[in-house]
């Protein structure tokens, strides 16, 4: 990508994820594309005291964690990409990415907090980690799964983007 | 005319750790009295819109604001046990006689004779220096927070956030779901020094975080119109050109010091503790003060998360509760150091962990 081992940590250390890290990893790639559903993505990688994404997962993919400061773990074969997590994490750091939608197209499941709220079949901007507009995305469905008004929006994005875009835009 | 109201236990301070306390000890069979300088008791949790970081038993997941509902409702279940009075300051302490000081508003002025009393008076925000810092405009984070999530007011168009600790990452993010602009977030440091995940959860929604940059000036008349940002170098000198940045809100989140007179007019041995922000006092594992009748919890025994500041105040009113020779159940006060320990085991915890352990001590001497 051209970005020096210095500017990777400068990045990283004002919050942007610039490479796989424990705590903040991609899927196995060849299972992930296969994977009706999708999985989850987890970008949590600082040891904090905070253990909800692995208490509230109802099939205990998020591996259970033996000190509370534990970064999040993945079992795959338990990852239904269900996205209760989305709307739980307190960090606002999980994600369900499902590569099966489309031969080109994929759908990103992230967590939202902001107003306006997007409507069904909106085209919506899609933001990269460090929120620049990187393409257009329409949104798919909206749900409020804990009804706690952190909404979780499904957008259909570009499959070759899945590891950028973290966030949307409403423009009304 | 002299007033005076009894008490078994006073709780100074209505916030997260002061909630808990008067909650433990009122279960306990405790008579308490809480005394609340604002309008309502919560504390900062009132002001709180993000979900909290922790376990279950520190109520993660649930936003702030829900977690004071919560404390509310389980301090209400203990019928006439807990008494809160709002809109009241604890004024002073005098240990000769054991009397509290109290005033309500501005004229009624009363007496409190208490057996013993949990000191949860939090903290107070830190400011920086620079020329023009008193023009309007400039904001501590906890104004802006009351100003927003209390009474709906948003302060200002832009804002340029000083502090990335995780008040001015948290701020930042309720800014934005106001619909503010946040022109930049500015950190001294050359990392964040809140949690990355608040950090990130701003970062994609293309909120600049500069590190190692600081304000140098506020712009303006009479009101701010803009600030000067600069760069800083290893040593914390100002390097390279200064930066006009835009805004009409200038938002010091630059650190919180304990709230401690209470302590000293009670002649409680105190230290200074960088990793705890301030003066605070020596403990017991009890959180019991060098004063045999005083305990501390929450930001006033140094500068933590809430849910730290909700177990020292369950840890404080139990073992209060039972000074006073109510019932309590001991195992319940080792769950409480065991979801402590976790709490600050972590990264963040590290700096905590350091300062804890200079002012805990082993017990004291009778």
């Amino acid at each position: 990508m051209g970005t020096t081992a210095t500017e990777k940590e400068k990045l990283y250390n004002s919050g942007v994820l610039v490479e796989n890290r424990a705590g903040a990893i991609l899927p196995p790639q060849r299972e992930w594309e296969n994977k009706k559903g999708g999985y989850v993505i987890i970008e949590c990688p600082q040891r904090i005291p905070c253990n909800p994404c692995a208490t509230s997962c109802p099939t205990g993919a998020v591996r259970p964690f033996a000190d509370i400061n534990d970064t999040p773990e993945i079992d795959y074969t338990k990852c239904t990409g269900c996205g209760l997590c989305i709307a739980k994490c307190p960090g606002l750091a999980c994600f369900v990415i499902d590569l099966t939608y489309g031969k080109d197209e994929a759908v990103i499941k992230l967590p939202y907090e902001l107003i306006p709220v997007p409507e069904k079949g909106q085209t919506v901007k899609c933001l990269s980690r460090t929120g620049e507009e990187i393409c257009e995305g329409q949104v798919l469905s909206v749900s409020e799964p804990l009804k706690d008004r952190t909404k979780v929006v499904s957008v259909i994005i570009p499959k070759k983007l899945v590891g950028e875009i973290r966030a949307i835009k409403v423009v009304c | 005319m002299r007033k005076e109201i009894e008490t078994d236990l006073l709780v100074v301070g209505g916030g997260a750790a002061g909630l808990c306390a008067a909650a433990e000890a009122g279960r306990a069979g405790a008579k308490v009295t809480v005394i609340e300088s604002d309008l309502h008791a919560g504390g900062q949790l009132v002001k709180q819109t993000h979900k909290f970081f922790g376990s279950k038993d520190e109520y993660a997941g649930t936003r702030g604001y829900k977690i004071a509902d919560i404390l509310m409702e389980e301090i209400e279940s203990l019928g006439d046990k807990v008494e809160i009075r709002t809109n009241t300051t604890v004024t002073g302490y005098y240990p000769e006689e054991g009397i509290y000081t109290a005033m309500r508003g501005e004229d009624e002025y009363y007496r409190i004779k208490a057996k013993k009393a949990v000191i949860a008076t939090g903290a107070q925000e830190r400011l920086i220096p620079f020329p023009n810092n008193d023009l309007p405009g400039v904001y501590g984070a906890g104004a802006v927070q009351t100003l927003m999530n209390v009474y709906g007011v948003i302060p200002g168009k832009r804002v340029l956030m000083v502090g990335a600790g995780n008040i001015g990452l948290i701020v930042s993010y309720q800014l934005r779901q106001a619909g503010v602009e946040i022109a930049a977030v500015v950190e001294a440091m050359p990392k964040i020094g809140g949690y990355w995940v608040h950090a990130a959860k701003i970062r994609r929604l293309g909120i600049p975080i500069l590190l190692r940059h600081t304000i140098t000036e506020a712009l303006g008349d009479k009101i701010i119109e803009g600030a000067v940002i600069q760069e800083l170098d290893d040593k914390f000198q100002l390097i390279g050109q200064p930066r006009t940045i835009e805004c009409d809100v200038i938002c010091m989140a630059v650190g919180l010091t304990p709230t401690t007179e209470l302590f000293w007019q009670a002649g409680a041995r105190m230290l200074y503790c960088p990793q705890l922000c301030g003066h605070v006092p020596y403990r017991d594992e009890t959180m019991r003060t060098s004063h045999p009748d005083i305990w501390v919890a929450g930001d006033a025994a140094g500068i933590e998360e809430a849910s730290a500041a909700m177990v020292e105040g369950r840890i404080a009113g139990h073992s209060a509760a039972k000074a006073l020779g109510y019932p309590v159940k001991e195992e319940a006060f080792k769950q409480y150091w065991s979801r402590l320990d976790h709490l600050r085991a972590g990264e963040v915890g590290e700096k905590i962990r350091g300062g804890i352990c200079q002012v805990i001590v082993k017990g004291w001497e009778a």
